[in-house]
């Protein structure tokens, strides 16, 4: 009988049920998630929004930091994300370049890999001491740009490193192997396909780095990061202010301060950081378009 | 002859010991493999290949799965050195030097041409996949570099299908196009020996015919080393022929002789009479 062969039977209604209720769980959890997310970033909008202006983005701090702008915090923050890029991207691509692509499977490799994923989960707190440590004191840089970027970029290590080797373990083996094959090194193989292929993912390992050290307070608070310095920095050996530590500053160290300067400083950060995060995710959608097998 | 050769008692491999009789061989001879052995992490998948690849003919390899077919062309080019896990042990001459041995790897690799069972178009335009092996060799004129893509897409009976669509992603090609795609970047590299693994387990029978057409047209100026499971390919194609089975090299012979019965091993016209396998 055609007709009650597909008749649903009470197992088959109350399977039904259950998968509908499964779902509206997942969806509340999900929605649950975002939306502390979403009062975070309507509170900063509402409270900091009307801080923002030309003036507040392009001047200096003025009155014992209770008013004027913030553009020395803002210019140091390029400064300190710019040159612990340039630090940390370099390396951390060689260093997942040898590890996906050159290292035997052995015991050192194996260290190596456990360090990297325990450099990432040492607190912050401790990658500043270790920076004032060996950069401040021993390398005799000072409380600089420099230390304090260098610091940054130890801490951001492990981000680039594993992002970096991911993407390029993504690139399937058989075309490694069709280089090979053709007498390509090692070298020439990652140069002329596994690094064309894997440099969406190392992009967005990238940016995911700007944005965390964008943020970061701790590593640069004892070692370049200024409280008050009305002035921009000529070089990387110069002191600067920050827009993190700036927050923490006016909002917690300095009193009088009106409400809305610590929650535009607030607003200013968070949006360089969505900033970034929209590029990365609009930079990952145009190299995917583009890469296809 | 040496092809012959029993390797089921290599303690008496005959004529091969003869080193008066394989120099007056070695001039037709583009490979001589001795008691090649092949384990995987102490797992036997080759025992004690012996056999001769002469110059310009097609000499194919037959056999079911899991017989170590794939892993006999891997230490041909010496691509165990990228598995660790992969222990070869024995000889490989190539025009009489001994490729085990060799430093330069890269050369070796360079004359020997292979094709995979799955084609592998390179995540890069039809162009380039052409044109990277000859660029490998420093060639960077733009003419000479279109004279050799078209020249070994035309070979590969490719030409016409995308010479308009030269700047589309290789991999993007279906799958017999990608096919003859492989076989063009394995012909830009110029190669003295051409290595096909079970080229048309991917491919539907008109692009199999078609990349047949174009191996009879080869053979006269290279030497082909034809991998298949399917045993009448090899009859179509293959001037000698060797079986394998099980990691053991059971039969070696004329092609014609294989199939018309005159064999030393029973399992030999067992398979291609298709009783087992």
């Amino acid at each position: 009988m055609a007709d009650s062969m597909f008749k649903a039977t009470q197992q088959n209604v109350s399977d039904e049920h259950r998968d509908f209720l499964v779902q509206l769980l997942f969806f509340g959890m999900t929605v649950l998630l975002i939306i502390p997310v979403i009062i975070i970033l309507c509170m900063l909008m509402w409270k900091g929004g009307p801080a923002i202006s030309w003036e507040f983005l392009f001047s200096e701090p003025t009155n014992g930091m209770t008013a004027g702008g913030i553009f020395p915090a803002l210019v140091g923050t390029v400064w300190l994300v710019t040159v612990a890029l340039l630090v940390s991207v370099p390396l951390g691509v060689a260093a997942a370049l040898y590890l996906s692509e050159y290292a035997p499977d052995n015991w050192l490799t194996r260290f190596i890999n456990l360090a990297i994923i325990n450099l990432a989960g040492v607190p912050s707190i401790v990658h500043a001491l270790f920076g004032v440590g060996a950069f401040v004191l021993f390398f005799e840089f000072g409380t600089s740009i420099l230390a304090a970027s260098l610091t940054l970029a130890i801490m951001t290590l492990p981000v680039v490193i594993v992002a970096t080797r991911e993407s390029l373990q993504a690139v399937p083996l058989a075309f490694r192997e069709a280089c090979w094959n053709m007498g390509a090194t090692r070298w020439q193989t990652i140069r002329r396909v596994v690094l064309p292929n894997a440099v969406s993912g190392i992009l967005t390992g990238v940016i995911l780095e700007v944005s965390r050290t964008t943020g970061e307070t701790a590593p640069i608070m004892f070692t370049g990061a200024a409280f008050f310095l009305p002035f921009l920095p000529e070089s990387v050996f110069d002191q600067t202010m920050a827009l993190s530590l700036h927050l923490f500053v006016v909002a917690t160290q300095v009193p009088n301060v009106p409400e809305h300067l610590p929650y535009g400083v607030a607003l200013v950060l968070i949006g360089m950081v969505l900033l970034m995060n929209a590029l990365s995710i609009g930079l990952r959608m145009y190299l995917r378009g583009q890469k296809k097998w | 002859m040496v092809e012959q050769a029993a390797t089921q008692a290599p303690e008496a491999p005959s004529g091969l010991s003869s080193s008066a009789h394989r120099d007056t061989t070695r001039a037709s001879n583009k490979l001589e493999v001795r008691d090649l052995n092949i384990s995987y992490g102490g797992v036997s998948a080759l025992r004690d290949v012996s056999l001769d690849i002469r110059e310009h003919e097609i000499f194919g390899i037959i056999g079911p799965a899991n017989s170590g077919k794939t892993s006999f062309l891997k230490a041909i080019n010496r691509m165990d050195m990228f598995n660790k896990n992969m222990q070869v042990t024995g000889e490989v001459l190539y025009d009489g030097h001994n490729t085990r041995t060799l430093r330069n790897v890269y050369a070796l690799r360079s004359r020997i041409g292979v094709v995979f069972p799955l084609p592998v178009g390179l995540p890069m335009s039809v162009y380039d996949n052409v044109a990277m092996s000859p660029r490998l060799r420093g060639i960077k004129n733009k003419a000479d570099l279109d004279e050799i893509v078209e020249r070994c897409l035309t070979r590969a009976a490719l030409w016409d299908e995308v010479k308009d669509r030269l700047t589309t992603l290789g991999s993007l090609l279906s799958g017999g196009q990608q096919q003859r795609l492989t076989i063009a970047r394995a012909l830009s590299q110029e190669p003295e020996v051409l290595m096909l693994d079970e080229f048309s387990i991917a491919v539907d029978p008109v692009t199999t015919m078609r990349i047949e057409d174009i191996l009879k047209e080869l053979r006269n100026e290279i030497t082909i080393v034809l991998v298949t499971n399917l045993v009448q390919q090899a009859r179509r194609l293959a001037d000698r022929t060797a079986f394998f089975l099980m990691g053991d090299c059971v039969e070696i012979g004329e092609t014609e002789d294989l199939f018309s019965g005159n064999v030393t091993d029973q399992r030999t016209s067992d398979y291609i009479a298709g009783r087992f396998g």
